[in-house]
């Protein structure tokens, strides 16, 4: 069916791909320019990789040649994509990364309308996870903390906001209690 | 247009629409002049900085005008400290750098941020500075880079090594192999990636050199990683350094790969199973751990996993199934995995460990879902199915009532087309199931989409629907393509009714009134084909029908089309001659295939690259001034014969190719030595009786590590004479120089000589291989009156199907009707073979086969020329 040949080499994803539920992309990187020369190439790629994965939630498809391992939330698709021969536990490890980062920066909010919020840390993200196809780091915490996503950024969120309410209600009901 | 649309848009959706939505290039470049201000704003900054980047990468193109405008006022960002700002900074100049102009001129800037106090900025600034600098300059960060490599923050060794690597392969290979010693450094660093990084940089590096490699592997391998991605990476070298060596000198890098099955990572884990799956001539016993880990895989809850360990152990069931028996009821709990291509794969790989009673059960639980799956894995089922053929040809009536269901399903071409050649191959196998396949393909071509499909089963159709028991009816599923497809599939079909018309006289007149009616075609090869077809058949001539119809002329359509071109350049009286035209060539292992072979691979058929062999061939002898007049080149030699050993100074190794009247040797010479140049290099032969040496075209100079051709011609004088070795020296001056410039000392060398292996001629050099559908046909065609008889005893060979692959190959002829296929146990054996001769003699050989003790041979031969007949005849003594 196809040969097992791998090269040894650091590059080992080929794209990542953030699709909305309705197959646009949201944001993606290719890395591979001798399978996907052009726009053109790419946008073909993700039509099909969006029509063969959004009804079934599989995890892990084969198309073109190609693996892509995925995971799903809301409205939002999360492609990681290397050679029909790559290692699919490395490109899981890769997605699992974006992913878990990602959830970590959008908390509950993991969703289309919470990526545009955060559209800065996405394109960070996207940078320091794999450059040139060379995977950089899988670790959430080592990746939030180069894109240095600071606590304050946070800090005007409506839970931190409820958070300061609720402070604000202890203290003054210890104040009354005394 | 496009806003108001997009106002519409964002009220189905509520309104729901952030500053990313129909974003319109014009106004976010406008945007960015917000840049400029005196006083920056950091948060807007970063907004409009993140619109530039998210248009960027939906595939919006800024022209360089726009890009350089927009990257300048980028360049006033660096004013500000906020952090995420900066780091936006960095992506953008290399976004920008794809097209804007002058980005060099963030040179200084970059580089004081990656030499910088902020560690935030480092690694960044680091892979932006790399892809802005071309490599004339690398020289001028060498020595930051070699001070990033080792850092002792990660993010930054991390990024100057994977930068290094970038520049590596962008072709600064000297620069950044003076970094090795800090690479070095940094693959015992304490941090995964950053050794991750380091092994792969190193690797790179010393690619070429074997020694380097091997020792870089046993030495990791031994001490350990602590990356479970440089683990990978690990493995994977390995396995190269494997196969390079005879796995018997190296049993430590083996143990090393056991030991990985044994990491705590299943990442790790998978990497070292699939890499000892891949090892050539690995044994069912070594393969037995590897198994054992993929098993336990095969229950994981995360799909990937499953996945990879199905896929993994499905290709160890094409060559050691009986390993996978164990797997076997793990397997059969995830035939209803709901990921259909798990389920799939499992089904697959359970085909080919089951047993018989299995099959129909298997082959009913897939047919459940066929519809659910993707092309790519309907091909791998019907992959499968062509592997059970082979094991159970018991079970062919039912996976025959199979293929043809999914035949009638839908999907795209390359599905159709694995069908199609299982199917074919099943009918080749089992004569008995003959009716029902080409029943079936009859079925399939009556509503094919597909034109190369329809014509190749009506080709198949004339060549085996004549010897079926009732030949009748498959004319009516014939005509009804000339009546309802394409001019392409029409013509195939007139085809095939005519090799109806010539093999069965009963239908004769029906065809002939059939192929009358096709002479109203309205395409002019339609009508050809039917009009000749007709007049050749109303002879009844048997040797008529055996030319023009069953056996058709097979010369190379591109030798003919630049044959017919050269004789209507040149005003000529004489007529064409057909036999100056190059023979199809058709390459030895594509002979008829037995189901078996075809399991491994989607490249069934590979004609195109054989023939453009040839080409380059024609192209590169016609060039030389010498060679232009020796007409059409009849044959070159398959694979280059070596004629030195692969280590030494110079490697030699020849290809032969023939003409009507003389031989090219054609010697591609490479010197390996850095230090020397050689100048007029030829390749001096011994005359030997029959030949005669004419010229040679020496190499005027070959440097160290270019492979350069010298030629030989040579002139065949007795054409009684076919075969000969001849005594090769190579010869040159030598000249000492430069190892690194290529410059020679002095202009004086000296000469040299080198003793060559022997090369030799012989029949097969002079003889073309063709196929005969019809193979009966073409014997009556030359009739008996033109044949030579000897009997042969064959005592250097040790039984049948060893005489014939030699026989065959002494011959350098194609043989026909599958006669290559020898039963085993059977004690005799007729052998047919076709060939083309030089000079465009078509000669048939008859070789019966007996064994009793040793093997005899009485072979008939059989050519219009007696000559030939004679050489081909003698040559077997």
């Amino acid at each position: 069916m196809e040969t097992f040949e791998m090269e040894p080499s650091l590059e080992t994803v080929k794209a990542i791909c953030i699709l909305d539920n309705d197959g646009r992309r949201l944001a993606s990187k290719y890395y591979d320019t001798v399978t996907f020369p052009s726009l053109k190439e790419e946008k073909a790629f993700e039509t099909n990789l969006f029509s063969k994965t959004q009804k079934a939630n599989a995890e892990i498809v084969m198309l073109d040649g190609l693996t892509a391992v995925y995971r799903s939330n809301v409205d939002l698709l999360f492609y990681v994509i290397g050679s029909q021969t790559e290692n699919e536990l490395l490109l899981l490890s890769v997605l699992n990364g974006l992913y878990d980062a990602l959830s970590q920066v959008l908390k509950r909010n993991m969703e289309k309308q919470g990526l545009y919020e955060h559209m800065e840390v996405l394109m960070l993200l996207l940078d320091e996870i794999v450059d040139g196809g060379i995977v950089m780091e899988t670790d959430p915490t080592v990746l939030l903390h180069r894109v240095a996503v600071k606590s304050e950024e946070s800090g005007f969120s409506e839970q931190s906001v409820a958070n300061v309410f609720q402070n604000a209600k202890e203290s003054l009901k210890w104040s009354l209690l005394k | 247009m496009n806003v108001i649309r997009g106002y519409k848009k964002d009220d189905e959706e509520g309104g729901k629409s952030g500053p990313f939505q129909n974003l319109e290039k014009s106004t976010v470049l406008q945007e960015a002049r917000a840049f400029n201000d005196n006083v920056l704003n950091n948060k807007k900054c970063t907004l409009i900085l993140t619109k530039i980047l998210y248009l960027m990468n939906q595939g919006v193109t800024l022209t360089p005008a726009e890009a350089t405008q927009t990257f300048f006022a980028i360049t006033k960002l660096w004013q500000s400290k906020d952090i995420t700002l900066r780091r936006l900074v960095y992506v953008s100049v290399k976004e920008m750098a794809k097209i804007a102009n002058d980005v060099i001129i963030v040179t200084s800037s970059l580089t004081k941020d990656m030499t910088g106090k902020e560690d935030q900025y480092r690694g960044s600034a680091i892979r932006a500075l790399c892809v802005i600098t071309d490599n004339t300059m690398v020289q001028a960060i060498e020595r930051y880079m070699k001070q990033a490599i080792v850092d002792r923050n990660p993010s930054v060794s991390s990024a100057a090594l994977v930068s290094a690597l970038h520049i590596f392969q962008r072709g600064a290979v000297e620069i950044v192999k003076r970094w090795v010693n800090e690479a070095q450094e940094a693959s015992t660093s304490d941090h995964l990636m950053v050794q991750y990084h380091a092994i792969g940089l190193l690797y790179h590096i010393r690619k070429h050199d074997r020694l380097a490699v091997t020792k870089m592997v046993t030495k990791l391998s031994r001490s350990g990683l602590r990356s479970p991605f440089g683990y990978c990476l690990l493995i994977r070298i390995a396995c190269k350094v494997l196969e390079r060596e005879e796995r018997s000198s190296n049993n430590m890098l083996y143990d090393f790969l056991e030991s990985c099955l044994r990491h705590k990572n299943d990442m790790v884990v998978y990497e070292a199973a699939r890499a000892m799956v891949n090892l050539s001539n690995i044994t069912a016993r070594e393969l037995q751990p590897a198994v054992s880990v993929l098993q336990m895989f095969l229950s994981s809850p995360k799909a990937v996993t499953r996945f990879a360990a199905v896929k993994t152990l499905n290709r160890i069931a094409m060559i050691h199934p009986d390993v996978v028996t164990s797997c076997n009821i793990d397997l059969e709990n995830l035939i209803s995995d709901t990921n259909r291509s798990i389920a799939t794969l499992a089904i697959t790989t359970l085909l080919k460990t089951g047993n018989e009673a299995s099959v129909d059960r298997l082959m009913k639980q897939i047919t459940s879902f066929m519809s659910e799956i993707s092309d790519e894995f309907k091909t791998v089922v019907v992959e499968a199915i062509r592997s059970v053929c082979i094991k159970f040809p018991r079970k062919h009536h039912i996976l025959m009532t199979f293929l043809a269901n999914m035949l009638r399903e839908e999907g795209g071409f390359d599905y159709k087309k694995a069908i199609v050649n299982t199917i074919i191959a099943i009918i080749e196998e089992n004569s008995e199931i003959k009716d029902v396949g080409l029943s079936h393909l009859c079925e399939f071509i009556e509503d094919c989409e597909h034109i190369e499909l329809a014509t190749r089963i009506l080709h198949l159709l004339g060549r085996e629907g004549p010897r079926t028991q009732k030949p009748y009816k498959y004319i009516r599923f014939i005509y009804n393509r000339v009546l309802l497809e394409a001019a392409t599939v029409r013509a195939a079909a007139v085809t095939s009714l005519a090799k109806f018309g010539a093999s069965c006289e009963d239908l004769l007149e029906s065809i002939l009134v059939l192929l009358e009616r096709c002479l109203l075609d309205n395409d002019d090869e339609v009508r050809d084909r039917a009009l000749l077809y007709m007049e050749v058949l109303k002879q009844k001539q048997k040797s008529l029908s055996s030319a023009f119809i069953l056996n058709p002329i097979s010369v190379s359509v591109v030798g003919l089309e630049r044959a017919l071109l050269a004789y209507c350049s040149q005003p000529n009286d004489d007529p064409f001659d057909i036999k100056t035209v190059p023979i199809e060539t058709t390459p030895y292992n594509e002979t008829p295939k037995s189901i078996g072979e075809v399991t491994t691979g989607g490249s069934v058929i590979k004609s195109a690259p054989v023939a453009s062999k040839h080409d380059i061939f024609v192209e590169q002898l016609s060039a030389i001034p010498q060679f232009s007049k020796l007409g059409p080149l009849f044959k070159s030699s398959d694979s280059p014969v070596e004629l030195t050993e692969s280590e030494t100074e110079y490697v030699v190794r020849c290809v032969k190719h023939t003409y009507l009247n003389h031989l090219v040797f054609q010697f591609d010479v490479t010197n390996t030595l850095n230090d020397q140049l050689l100048e007029n290099v030829r390749v001096e032969m011994e005359e030997t009786e029959g030949f005669s040496i004419i010229s040679y075209i020496p190499i005027a100079s070959l440097p160290y590590g270019q492979p350069k051709t010298a030629y030989t011609l040579v002139g065949i004088e007795d054409n009684t004479i076919v075969s000969g070795t001849f005594l090769n020296t190579l010869k040159f001056i030598v000249k000492d120089c430069d190892p690194n410039t290529g410059e020679p000392d002095d202009d004086q060398g000296y000469d040299d000589e080198y003793v060559l292996e022997n090369v030799d001629i012989l029949l097969s050099d002079h003889m073309q291989r063709i196929v005969k559908p019809n193979f009966a046909a073409s014997w009556e065609e030359i009739g008996e009156e033109n044949q030579t008889e000897g009997t042969y005893a064959l005592s250097s060979m040790k039984d049948i199907s060893d005489a014939v692959k030699q026989i065959t190959g002494f011959l350098g002829m194609q043989s026909c009707e599958r006669s290559d296929q020898v039963d085993h146990n059977r004690t005799s054996h007729t052998l047919l073979l076709a060939g083309v001769f030089r000079g465009g003699h078509e000669v048939l050989v008859r070789a019966r086969l007996a064994q009793t003790g040793q093997v005899t041979m009485k072979m008939t031969v059989r050519s219009k020329d007696l000559n030939t007949c004679e050489l081909v005849a003698a040559a077997i003594n």
